[in-house]
C-alpha cells in the first residue's frame, strides 16, 4: 500500500489565463475518494515541492453521485470525483476540467449550454396548472421502470465529453438531451407534445447529428440506455416524418 | 427583466415550487441559486413523500397523517399549518404525478406507497430510492418551461449576500455575489422568497450537501429576520461514515422491511423490535438515533466494538430491492465496496435536517415585511422532530402556498428605494470581501470549519448537557476570533472559493452559537432535543417556540406559545399503537 497519494492537477485561473500543472502529495488512508483528497489539499495547499499555492477550485454539492456537480476528467476518464476511489486509480492521479464547456476556474466549468439545450427540446409535461386536477394517468410497472432509468440523468455531461459530435462550435445537443426527449414522449400526457419535440430534434443539432460513435453509453455513470434511446427516437422520427409528409400533402 | 420580478433565492424543491406558483399567477421571477438549480440539495432525498391517498385501503386519511405529524413533532409544531400541509398532500403528489415523476406503481398502475417512520400506514409515494432527485427534476422542467416563456430569469452560481431594506424596514430586494466574477450587484424586487435550505455544514460531516452553508439565512437574520427553534436538529439514525461526508441510508430501507440489529450475548438482537413492538424499526428518527447511540456508546454493543449497528435487507428478494431501493443500495455499494443485497449494512446516526429556521407567519412571511421563507430554512411544520418523507412535502407545500400572498404583497405601490441604498449595501458587501482579501493571518478557514463541525457533531447532537454546552459556547467564541485571522492563499478575483468560504464560516459560527444558546436555555427533553438532566417533556414550562433575534451583535432569546388548537396534548408512545 502506498503511504501517500500523488495528484497532478491542471490549474487555470480563468478562461483567458494560461493553464499550468501542479502536483500535490497527501497522506494515504483507506477509502479515500478523489473528492476528499481535494478537500485535504484545501486544508494545506502546498505543492509536492513544498511551494505554498492556492487550493484548486472545483464544483461540488451532494458527494453521493446524484447531483452531477463534481464531474471532471480523472486519469483521462470523465466521471464524478465523489465516486472515484483512490484505491482503484493509478498514480499520479491526473485531474482536468471538462473540455467542452467554458472554463470558470481550475476544475470548474459552466454547463449552462446543457440546460439551454433542454429548454430547446421542450422536455417537460405541459400541465394545465398546479391546482387540484386529480390523479395523473395510470402507468404500468414496466413503463415506470423504463422511464425511471431515463429520468436518473443528472445532467453531468459525461456523455457529452466523449461525444465526437458534441462541442462548443457545434449545434449537436448530445445523447442526454435526446434521451430526455424519449423520456417525455413515453409519458402518456407528455406524448401529446411528442411531435413538437420531434420537430425540434429534426433540426440541425438534433438526432441526425449523432454519429453513432456509442461512446456516450460507455461513460454514463447512471447506466442510462443512451444509444437505445437514440435508436428509439430515430424510429419515432420516421413516424413523425411520415405524419408530417401526409399532413402537408 | 423588470424590477417587478419577485426574487426567489434557492432552487431546491421549495424555491422551484414557489417559482412555478408565482409564474402561474402571471408574475415574473428572478431565481437565484448557489448552483445550477438541478443540482440543489433536494436531489439527495431518497425515501419519498407522504400523502394519505389510502391506495392500500388501510383507512389512512389526511387527519391521521396530521395527528401523526404532530405527535412526531412532540407537539412543538403549530397545528394549523401542519394540518394544511397534510390535507394538501394528496393534491401535491397527484400534481407531481401529472408532471411526469416516475413514481413506482402498483400492478394496476396506481401510485405505490410504502411504510415510513412514525406511522403504521403505507403513506409514502416514491420513485425508486431517489425520490428527491425525481421531484427536483419535475419541478425544474416546469420552471424551464416558464423560463422558455420569458417569465423566469435564472442567476445560477450566484450567492445572496444580504437583503435590501427600505427606511420602513420592508424587504425590497437583495444584494448577490456572482461567484465566477466575484462581483456584488443589488437587485430591487417587490418581494423576496428565501428557499435557501438547511445549515448542514454547521455540523461538519453530515448527510447534507456541501452547498448547505447556512450563510444566506444568517445574513437575513443579521438584517433583522427572526429565527425560531434552532436547537431542534434532526439526527438521522442510519447513515454511513465517509471521510468527506456521511451518506444517508434512507428510512425507506426500513419501510420496505429492513431490520436493525447488533449482537448481544452472542445472539442477534433486533432491539427496535424488542423495545417498540408496535412500530419496531419504524420508530421516529429522534428515538431511533437515541437508541442506537445508547447501545453503541453507553452499552458498547456495536459489532466488534465498532461505532455502528447493522441494517439488514438480506432477507428481501433481490428484484424487489432493485426496484424499490436500488438508488440507495447503489450508494452503499459504491462507497463501502460491499454488497448490501446479501450483507448487512453498517450504519450510524448522522446530522440530517433542521426543524428550526426563520420564523414565519401562516403565509410564510418572516417578521420583515416582503421577506418570505420556505422549505428547510423555515421553522413551520416539524416542531421538535420531523417525520420521514414529510420534508419533501413541506418544501413543496410551502412553495405552493407562498405564491399567492407574495404576488399580492408585490402588487402594492411602494415608494422606490433610492440608488444610494443599493450602492450602500453593495459597498458594504464589497468592503467585507476586501477585508477578507487583505487578511494575512495564520489561520486556515477550512481547518476552523473542521474543528467547529467536529465539536458540534460530538457535543450538540443526540445528547446535550449544560456543562458541555457551556464549554462549546466558549470554544465557538475562540473559533470566531481565529476565523477573523485567516490568511488567504487565493487572492484571485475570479471564483474565489476560499474567500467565499471564509466569509460563510463566520455565518456558520453564528448559527452554531444560536443553536447552543437555545439548546442551553431549554431545560427539558422534546423530540430531537434530549437532555439527560431534564429527561422528560415538560409541557407546563416548555411547550413554547424558541425565538431568537439578533440585535446589537447579541443573540436575544424569547418564546411564544405553540398553537395547539386542533389536537390535544398526549403522551408520545411507540411501543403501543396510538
Amino acid at each position: 500500500m502506498p503511504k501517500t497519494v500523488v495528484f497532478r492537477i491542471k490549474r487555470q485561473a480563468g478562461p483567458d489565463e494560461r493553464p499550468y500543472w501542479e502536483e500535490f502529495e497527501i497522506p494515504y488512508q483507506e477509502r479515500l475518494n478523489v473528492l476528499f483528497c481535494l478537500q485535504t489539499i484545501q486544508r494545506n495547499p502546498v505543492t509536492r515541492l513544498g511551494k505554498p499555492t492556492s487550493a484548486p477550485v472545483w464544483d461540488q454539492s451532494c458527494l453521493e453521485e446524484v447531483c452531477g456537480a463534481c464531474t471532471m476528467i480523472i486519469n483521462g476518464v470523465v466521471r464524478q470525483a465523489c465516486t472515484a476511489l483512490v484505491d482503484e486509480l493509478e498514480q499520479p492521479i491526473v485531474l482536468e476540467p471538462l473540455t467542452k464547456f467554458p472554463l470558470i476556474k481550475d476544475l470548474m466549468v459552466d454547463r449552462k449550454r446543457f440546460f439551454d439545450d433542454l429548454k430547446k427540446s421542450k422536455t417537460w409535461v405541459a400541465i394545465d396548472g398546479t391546482h387540484a386536477l386529480g390523479a395523473g394517468p395510470g402507468c404500468s410497472q414496466e413503463l415506470q421502470q423504463i422511464r425511471y432509468a431515463l429520468a436518473r440523468c443528472m445532467t453531468c455531461g459525461c456523455c457529452l465529453e466523449v461525444c465526437p459530435q458534441y462541442g462548443p462550435e457545434r449545434p449537436f445537443v448530445g445523447a442526454a438531451v435526446l434521451a430526455q426527449v424519449r423520456l417525455f414522449n413515453l409519458h402518456p400526457t407528455g406524448a401529446m407534445q411528442a411531435d413538437e419535440r420531434l420537430e425540434e430534434m429534426s433540426k440541425p443539432g438534433g438526432i441526425t447529428d449523432c454519429g453513432n460513435a456509442q461512446n456516450c453509453v460507455r461513460v454514463c455513470p447512471k447506466e442510462i440506455p443512451l444509444t437505445e434511446s437514440i435508436a428509439a427516437l430515430g424510429r419515432q422520427m420516421v413516424g413523425y416524418g411520415l405524419r408530417k409528409f401526409f399532413t402537408k400533402s | 427583466m423588470s424590477e417587478r420580478a419577485i426574487i426567489v433565492v434557492g432552487g431546491g424543491l421549495a424555491g422551484l415550487m414557489a417559482t412555478i406558483r408565482i409564474c402561474e399567477l402571471g408574475h415574473p421571477v428572478k431565481l437565484f441559486s448557489y448552483v445550477p438549480v438541478k443540482r440543489s440539495h433536494s436531489v439527495t432525498a431518497q425515501g419519498g413523500i407522504n400523502a394519505s391517498i389510502n391506495v392500500r385501503g388501510e383507512g389512512d386519511s389526511p387527519q391521521i397523517h396530521f395527528e401523526e405529524t404532530i405527535v412526531g413533532s412532540d407537539f412543538l409544531a403549530n397545528q394549523p399549518p401542519a394540518k394544511g400541509m397534510c390535507d394538501d398532500a394528496p393534491n401535491i403528489v397527484y400534481l407531481l404525478d401529472r408532471m411526469g415523476v416516475p413514481f413506482n406503481r402498483t400492478p394496476e398502475g396506481n401510485l405505490d406507497f410504502r411504510g415510513f417512520g412514525g406511522t403504521l400506514y403505507h403513506r409514502t409515494a416514491f420513485a425508486g430510492a431517489t425520490t428527491g432527485q425525481q421531484l427536483v427534476y419535475a419541478l425544474d422542467e416546469q420552471v424551464r418551461r416558464y423560463e422558455a416563456e420569458g417569465l423566469v430569469e435564472k442567476y445560477e452560481y450566484w450567492s445572496m449576500q444580504n437583503i435590501l431594506k427600505d427606511s420602513e424596514g420592508r424587504c425590497r430586494g437583495i444584494a448577490a455575489l456572482n461567484m465566477p466574477t466575484m462581483e456584488v450587484t443589488a437587485f430591487r424586487a417587490p418581494a423576496v422568497v428565501l428557499a435557501v435550505g438547511g445549515p448542514g455544514l454547521v455540523f461538519g460531516k453530515t448527510t447534507n450537501s456541501m452547498i448547505n452553508t447556512a450563510s444566506a439565512v444568517i445574513r437575513a437574520f443579521k438584517s433583522g429576520a427572526r429565527f425560531a427553534n434552532p436547537e431542534f436538529v434532526q439526527v438521522h439514525p442510519t447513515a454511513i461514515a465517509g471521510l468527506d461526508k456521511r451518506r444517508l441510508i434512507s428510512e425507506s430501507v426500513r419501510g420496505e422491511g429492513g431490520r436493525v440489529w447488533t449482537y448481544k450475548d452472542g445472539k442477534k438482537w433486533y432491539f427496535f423490535e424488542e423495545m417498540y413492538p408496535a412500530y419496531g424499526n419504524l420508530v421516529p428518527r429522534d428515538i431511533a438515533s437515541k437508541v442506537i447511540y445508547d447501545i453503541v456508546v453507553n452499552q458498547g454493543l456495536g459489532p466488534d466494538g465498532g461505532r455502528y449497528v447493522y441494517l439488514d435487507v438480506s432477507h428481501i428478494d433481490d428484484d424487489v430491492l432493485r426496484r424499490k431501493l436500488g438508488g440507495v443500495l447503489e450508494i452503499y455499494e459504491k462507497f463501502m465496496g460491499e454488497d448490501p443485497y446479501h450483507n448487512p449494512m453498517k450504519v450510524y446516526p448522522a446530522v440530517h435536517y433542521s426543524m428550526g429556521g426563520l420564523w414565519v407567519d401562516y403565509s410564510q412571511m418572516t417578521n420583515i415585511p416582503g421577506l418570505y421563507a420556505i422549505g428547510e430554512c423555515d421553522y413551520q411544520y416539524h416542531g421538535a422532530n420531523r417525520l420521514g418523507a414529510n420534508s419533501l412535502l413541506s418544501c413543496i407545500y410551502a412553495g405552493r402556498i407562498v405564491g399567492a400572498p407574495a404576488v399580492e404583497y408585490a402588487g402594492q405601490e411602494l415608494p422606490e428605494i433610492p440608488d444610494s441604498t443599493l450602492a450602500e449595501v453593495v459597498g458594504r458587501e464589497e468592503q467585507a470581501f476586501e477585508e477578507v482579501f487583505a487578511s494575512d493571518g495564520e489561520q486556515n478557514a477550512y481547518q476552523i470549519q473542521d474543528e467547529m463541525g467536529e465539536m458540534m457533531d460530538r457535543d450538540v447532537t443526540i445528547v446535550r448537557e449544560n456543562a458541555v454546552l457551556d464549554k462549546v459556547a466558549a470554544e465557538l467564541e475562540d473559533l470566531d476570533a481565529r476565523a477573523a485571522r485567516v490568511g488567504l492563499r487565493d487572492r484571485g478575483r475570479r471564483m474565489n472559493a476560499e474567500a467565499i468560504f471564509t466569509r460563510e464560516l463566520r455565518d456558520r459560527l453564528l448559527y452554531a452559537k444560536m443553536i447552543v444558546k437555545a439548546a442551553r436555555a431549554r431545560e427539558e427533553s422534546r423530540g430531537a432535543h434530549y437532555k439527560p438532566a431534564f429527561a422528560k417533556r415538560n409541557d407546563d414550562e416548555w411547550l413554547k417556540t424558541t425565538l431568537v433575534d439578533y440585535s446589537a451583535e447579541e443573540l436575544k432569546i424569547s418564546y411564544e406559545p405553540v398553537d395547539i388548537s386542533l389536537l390535544p396534548l398526549r403522551e408520545r408512545r411507540y411501543d403501543v399503537k396510538h
